[in-house]
């Protein structure tokens, strides 16, 4: 596997009805890259982490992730259990009661027995600075902390790959902070979308910009 | 959708919410099966009992009470009138049936003992603890992903129409009877509907995207600890005196 980029994206075209967002879109996602992905709202940068664990299917194109090709639902199920994928919205992530159960929900569905469970949300919250917070209901959290308990309910499931959908919008400094300071010491390979430039600059070494449905790199 | 009486400190509150969903089932089912007028009498101070001890508003309860027995009243305008036997009073065409008002009478008690036993056990719990409860009672996954879901989305919804609803007012919307505002109230379902199945879709991604596959682990084990026990006797020995006057023969 070592020679096969984790992900790989091949001429992948995808439309909405009446919007053409990606045309022939070609991207490799390698073990160790820390890529930002920028551009123009509206340009698909949403729906192209959605093609990469399959939620949408191109309608053109081949995703091919830890150097197999993915097409159907079932070849996804394995996927998702490796690539993390923390959306744009924490509340759409968060929909259990406390914030332990939340965390707990990708362990025990990997088949994690209880007593691992727990360990594995302590040692997250903890690795997100949200330690205590077990008990607490998701729904009365700050922005802020939301943001962070949806990190670490993607971390729980130990992925290789973390995609990360605007991880900083709307966050204060500190939050940012924290979020940045998980990245620097995980030693995960991720991608970020975002329009943060400090983002950009301080937690990735390559940036694409998304136009006109193709990646475009930004720096050398 | 607010659970006005699932927060509280009292005795009730703190059950074991798998005592209080396997008593509120039975005596459901004792009550709405029982026919003796006996038996439904003796059933409706059960969970007035209990909702004395979980120390609920008052108000708040006959609030409810109040919902259910809208609809009984109109069983009470159709039944007497549309039943066949023993005519307690007749107007020309019109016969008051004995039958009918016995039937009416039984209904409203049953319906009355059920809903304040609701009230007493069922919403004296958080939702996610009765839906735990029912996990670990082994009831079907579907049902309980039903519950669970209706629940969850129903406040999805209604905190989007919330937002919508303000965002209308800070522009100086005030509902009039014109076609103006019919059209808005109609825009604003139709967002709410899209918006609503928007969000459930987004929630339902984000659920496999962490290894969703239909079934919802529990994380929290409940203890059953010493007073639960004693209070589930307590409770079972209610209903089932309450199933022995019905059906045990003994008068």
């Amino acid at each position: 596997m070592g020679r096969d980029p984790l992900i790989r994206l091949r001429g992948i075209e995808f439309s909405y009805p009446g919007r053409e967002v990606l045309k022939g879109l070609d991207f490799a996602l390698w073990r160790g890259d820390r890529v930002g992905i920028t551009g123009p709202n509206g340009s698909g940068k949403t729906t192209l982490l959605h093609i990469m664990v399959g939620l949408l299917k191109p309608q053109a194109g081949e995703v091919e992730v830890f150097g197999q090709q993915r097409r159907e639902e079932s070849d996804f199920k394995e996927v998702r259990r490796k690539v993390g994928l923390l959306f744009q919205d924490p509340d759409d992530q968060l929909f259990c009661p406390t914030v332990a159960e939340d965390v707990a929900f990708g362990p025990l569905n990997l088949g994690k027995k209880h007593p691992e469970a727990w360990k594995i949300v302590r040692e997250t919250l903890r690795a997100v600075g949200l330690e205590g917070f077990e008990g607490r209901l998701t729904h009365t959290l700050s922005g802020g902390e939301k943001r962070l308990a949806s990190l670490a309910s993607v971390l729980a499931m130990g992925p290789e790959v973390l995609l990360l959908d605007e991880p900083t919008a709307g966050l204060d400094e500190e939050t940012t902070e924290r979020v940045l300071r998980v990245l620097a010491e995980s030693d995960l390979t991720y991608l970020i979308v975002t329009h943060d430039k400090e983002v950009l600059s301080r937690a990735t070494d390559v940036v694409y910009r998304l136009n006109a449905g193709r990646l475009h790199r930004l720096n050398p | 959708m607010d659970e006005v009486f699932a927060e509280g400190l009292s005795p009730i509150h703190r059950l074991d919410p798998r005592v209080k969903v396997v008593i509120a089932a039975a005596f459901s089912v004792v009550v709405a099966l029982a026919e003796d007028f006996a038996v439904l009498l003796l059933a409706i101070p059960f969970p007035l009992v209990l909702i004395a001890l979980a120390r609920l508003n008052p108000k708040a309860v006959l609030k409810r009470l109040l919902v259910v027995n809208t609809f009984v009243l109109f069983l009470w305008f159709l039944i007497p009138l549309g039943f066949r036997g023993g005519e307690l009073l007749s107007f020309g065409v019109l016969n008051l049936s004995k039958e009918g008002v016995i039937w009416c009478l039984r209904i409203t008690l049953k319906s009355n003992a059920i809903v304040l036993g609701s009230i007493a056990l069922l919403s004296t719990t958080p939702i996610f603890s009765l839906v735990h409860a029912m996990r670990h009672l082994r009831m079907p996954d579907k049902l309980v992903h039903l519950l669970f879901f209706c629940f969850r989305y129903v406040h999805v919804i209604e905190r989007e129409y919330g937002r919508l609803l303000k965002a209308m007012k800070v522009r100086a919307f005030e509902p009039r009877s014109d076609l103006h505002t019919y059209r808005s109230y109609a825009y604003l379902v139709g967002t709410l509907l899209l918006k609503s199945s928007d969000r459930s879709r987004r929630v339902y991604q984000a659920m496999i995207c962490r290894g969703f596959e239909g079934k919802y682990w529990v994380l929290d084990h409940f203890s059953l600890r010493r007073g639960d026990v004693v209070a589930f006797s307590l409770m079972a020995a209610w209903v089932l005196w309450l199933g022995v006057l019905q059906w045990g023969g003994i008068r």
